[in-house]
């Protein structure tokens, strides 16, 4: 009564092989071309498709972000340029101005130098004119009170 | 006493007769019912393909994508495309007619003789879709490597010529038994337990089925795929 039959078994059985085999793996077969056209071909072409724009959008925003950064770099140096060229616009209207100053100093200083010079030279010489005349003076006086004491006599 | 588990109907089949040949009714039947349910799930989901997809697209995309990686791992990346389709095929055939016949309660469906059940049940099927893999890798060889194919049996050494020829026999071997093996001694442990307690207590062991289910369609993809990326892989 053992429901075990092996190859060859008349009727039923675990082990009873018969043309189910042949058919099941045709059904099988068919079933791998029915799913391919119907499953993996249109699922994966959406999916690829998919990928494709993902991957490409990537690309392209790793483009636009070096593009970015090459930008912002550019501009640092830019700006860094700039801010030299105004240090030394400054730096060259400090020194022309420094100049102008100590050109206009000395000249003052000079004309002051010059006026004084001038006024000392003048006094000098009114002083010894004053003096000549004074010194004519006092020989005309005395010249005058000797006459006068020879008269008297 | 094992004339008591008749009930069970171990080996019993619903018989079919065209011609001179002669078919496990049964399995036809719950074949041809879970593949269309696969079929009209599957043109359901695909209907209206979309960028941004929806609902059932989207566990089709991830389905398809899970099944891409499982191939493109064991196969490799430059022959998986050819061979994803088949892969895929066998997962979801194995998967379904697994998790179907522990799922839908077939029972309650009288036949004039055997039972409903998963299509895995049957040896037919399991050595059918061995065979199947076999042809496959044996073709996937020679079409990819012609003749050099067959340096894959004396690589690294000759001496493995004998192991290498005793493999394509016990490959699909196995294959089968394995899968036969866990589907049926899963319905058998169900049965008997539904037989002897049939409260709660066959629950946990209907979920370890569903488990085993699972399971197994993965262990049978991965090695079919293993298979055929062995038989491609160059040697150098």
């Amino acid at each position: 009564m053992l429901a075990f039959n092996f190859f060859g078994a008349t009727e039923g059985g675990l082990f009873d092989i018969n043309a189910t085999l042949p058919l099941m793996a045709i059904q099988v077969v068919a079933l791998t071309y029915i799913l391919n056209s119907l499953f993996f071909k249109p699922v994966g072409k959406v999916v690829e498709k998919r990928e494709k724009f993902v991957s490409n959008n990537i690309i392209e925003a790793k483009n636009k972000l070096s593009e970015v950064k090459k930008l912002e770099a550019d501009l640092l140096t830019q700006l860094q340029s700039a801010r030299t060229e105004a240090q030394r616009i400054v730096s060259e209207a400090e020194n022309e101005s420094d100049k102008l100053y100590k050109e206009a100093l000395e000249l003052a200083n000079n004309e002051a130098n010059a006026s004084k010079e001038k006024a000392r030279l003048e006094i000098e010489s009114q002083t010894s004119s004053a003096r000549d005349q004074l010194s004519k003076q006092a020989d005309d006086l005395s010249e005058l009170i000797v006459n006068r004491l020879i008269l008297e006599k | 006493m094992l004339t008591n588990f008749a009930a069970l109907e171990v080996g019993q089949h619903l018989y079919w007769q065209i011609g001179n040949i002669r078919l496990h009714g049964q399995v036809f039947l719950t074949s041809w019912i879970l593949l269309g349910a696969l079929l009209v799930f599957i043109s359901l989901g695909t209907k209206k393909m979309e960028n941004d997809p929806k609902g059932l697209q989207n566990l089709l995309e991830f389905l398809w994508d899970y099944i891409r990686d499982l191939a493109r791992t064991q196969i490799g990346e430059k022959v998986y495309r050819d061979w994803m389709p088949f892969i895929g095929t066998l997962f979801l055939f194995v998967f379904v007619s697994n998790w179907g016949g522990a799922l839908i309660p077939w029972r309650l469906i009288k036949l004039p003789s055997g039972e409903l059940g998963a299509p895995t049940a049957d040896i037919n099927t399991t050595i059918a879709l061995a065979l199947l893999v076999s042809l496959s890798y044996f073709y996937a060889g020679l079409s990819n490597k012609g003749w050099r194919y067959f340096e894959y049996y004396v690589h690294p050494t000759p001496i493995m010529l004998p192991f290498k020829i005793l493999e394509d026999f016990t490959k699909p071997l196995s294959l089968s038994f394995r899968l036969f093996g866990n589907i049926l001694a899963d319905e058998l442990v169900v049965g008997v337990l539904v037989f002897l307690v049939p409260l709660i207590l066959p629950i946990p062991v209907m979920f370890l089925g569903l488990f085993t289910s699972a399971i197994q369609a993965l262990i049978f993809a991965t090695l079919a795929a293993y298979y055929i990326g062995e038989a491609v892989e160059e040697h150098h």
